[in-house]
């Protein structure tokens, strides 16, 4: 019996040993040609007629004022969604209620609609078609084709980024701590900021750097909400989407490459947080 | 509804918090598109999504999506089992690189896509020989979708892949099953909830795909136009109802996508609860 376990087994090694590298190689081919190749196209169409010509579209005004503009984005985005998640959390996780299921559910929402979707829902709510637009004109506040409609898309496509990382977290960390220091006698901030916080640290940084890489990199909600006007309502993408339109080649993926260098340190700061999160 | 036992803080701040920011994020836009919609008479709709080129770019849409997701079903669960099972050079950082699509703008994967697949690029140029075109034709759209798909197999079946007891497989390899039977009968069952959730949130977000399709479809109608760009000529013709309503239609389909998703998971979160 052992001479046949030990020939069905060689006969297994020498078949996997196929099977594996062919395998490899299909994963190494699939990775290299779809996401590494891609990557390094922007680059070298960045570069194609030589460091001067980069350098100027990079250097050029509406492109520093779409940079501004989607820092200016994605910095809303990440600080309302930090607030919201927190909350969110700290509710979700710490008590019982009615309707926490449904809460849940709805908070999650947002990632399942489209991104032009998600632009035309802001569109409907305060543009001109909207009963509040005489509202809103009366007090002067633009807010479709202006900067605060790009940061309301924006929150809502990153909606739930933050809050996703925390809650799977603090619920398995259930509530007995909280309690113990809460029957001490510490107040509610205090619970949170030396006994829940520590627990949580690294998710929340996870979820931040999740938020704000999508945040930069909103192109279809934006789109639809910004009324593509050059140097006031431009965020990155979709500067690179004029140029590109434009058959300005050269200039998009220029400015293109600026955010597949963010997007490589996203990558890198997202492996670096989930290393040491999985060491604690 | 608090329990009686409840000593933490906070519940009245943080739940307050949380209703005031979701309703003028989420609750009320969302509302406002059915509110918009419900002005509209039936006929109206049904007007609207009949027009040919409408139906055509649902055509479009589901089957790149649906193809697309289908080769990311197939790849993902390769490249899971690679990176579960395997050892070898370059490891963590093909892992690392799954998750470029989720933090590469989708615009830039868009133009990106496009210059490697138009016949003057180094992919395209290779096919053109054999006279086939990648960009601007549907092939090109599944393309830029399954390049936005594959971290949400690879995420769904990694972890399943890594739980699984090996001595499953080592009892069939026993009993005298070949690899390929061991995997088709022992280790294939076990991923499949993982896998069609992956598909599920892979088709979902597919459906949607606007920044990485637009620049690689092409966009001719009944050709390569996809439903949501249908919805973004409607707004930039002003034509609010007709886009809402299309709108409609998608939101339908992307929330019945994740139904069903999440009716395998609770499903399968049972049985693995009642397992062990």
């Amino acid at each position: 019996m052992s001479t046949a376990i030990q020939g069905g087994l060689h006969r297994d090694t020498k078949g996997s040993k196929l099977v594996r590298y062919s395998l490899i190689g299909i994963s190494l081919l699939f990775v290299f040609l779809m996401l590494i190749l891609p990557l390094i196209t922007v680059i070298t169409e960045a570069f194609k007629q030589g460091f001067a010509v980069y350098s100027k579209a990079v250097a050029d005004d509406y492109t520093i004022k779409a940079i501004l503009l989607t820092l200016e984005a994605s910095f809303f985005a990440v600080a309302i969604n930090t607030v919201f998640g927190l909350c969110a959390a700290w509710s979700l996780t710490k008590f019982k209620f009615k309707g926490k299921k449904i809460l849940a559910t709805l908070i999650d929402l947002p990632v399942t609609v489209s991104p032009i979707i998600a632009g035309l829902i802001f569109l409907l709510t305060f543009g001109r078609q909207s009963p509040i637009f005489p509202l809103l004109q009366d007090a002067d506040i633009k807010i479709v084709f202006a900067v605060p409609g790009i940061v309301l898309a924006t929150i809502f496509v990153t909606f739930p980024f933050i809050s996703r990382e925390l809650i799977p977290v603090l619920e398995s960390q259930g509530t007995d701590e909280e309690e113990a220091a809460a029957l001490m006698g510490a107040k509610g901030f205090t619970i949170f900021r030396r006994i829940t916080f520590p627990h949580i640290k690294w998710a929340f940084l996870y979820g931040v750097v999740l938020c704000a890489a999508r945040a930069m990199g909103e192109f279809g909600a934006v789109s639809v909400i910004s009324g593509h006007l050059r140097g006031k309502t431009n965020t990155l993408p979709l500067h690179v989407e004029i140029l590109f339109n434009e058959f300005q080649y050269v200039p998009a993926f220029a400015v293109a490459s600026i955010l597949v260098m963010l997007a490589i340190l996203i990558l890198v700061a997202r492996s670096v947080i989930e290393h040491k999160g999985r060491k604690k | 509804m608090k329990r009686k036992s409840v000593v933490i803080p906070g519940f009245g701040l943080t739940t307050g918090v949380t209703l005031a920011i979701l309703s003028v994020v989420v609750l009320i836009p969302l509302a406002s598109l059915v509110v918009f919609s419900a002005q509209m008479s039936a006929s109206e709709i049904i007007d609207v999504i009949t027009r040919p080129r409408v139906l055509s770019s649902f055509k479009v849409s589901f089957l790149t999506a649906f193809v697309a997701s289908l080769i990311n079903a197939v790849m993902g669960v390769i490249l899971a089992w690679v990176l579960v099972r395997y050892t070898f050079p370059l490891k963590r950082i093909v892992d690392g690189t799954i998750e470029l699509p989720f933090a590469l703008p989708t615009a830039v994967a868009g133009i990106a896509l496009t210059a490697l697949t138009a016949d003057t690029g180094l992919v395209g140029g290779f096919f053109a020989n054999f006279g086939i075109k990648i960009a601007f034709t549907r092939i090109g759209i599944t393309v830029a979708l399954v390049f936005i798909g594959i971290p949400f197999v690879v995420r769904a079946v990694q972890p399943v892949l890594e739980k699984l007891d090996p001595a499953y497989e080592e009892a069939a390899g026993v009993l005298g099953a070949s690899r390929m039977r061991i995997f088709w009968k022992v280790i294939l069952p076990e991923l499949i909830p993982a896998i069609f959730t992956g598909f599920g949130l892979a088709f979902g977000r597919c459906l949607g795909e606007y920044g990485s399709v637009v620049f690689i479809a092409g966009n001719m109608p009944f050709e390569t136009e996809i439903a949501p760009l249908i919805i973004m000529s409607e707004l930039q013709e002003y034509d609010y109802s007709s886009a809402t309503t299309i709108a409609l239609v998608m939101l339908v389909a992307s929330f019945i996508t994740l139904f069903l998703v999440n009716v395998v998971q609770n499903r399968n979160a049972k049985i693995l609860k009642g397992g062990s």
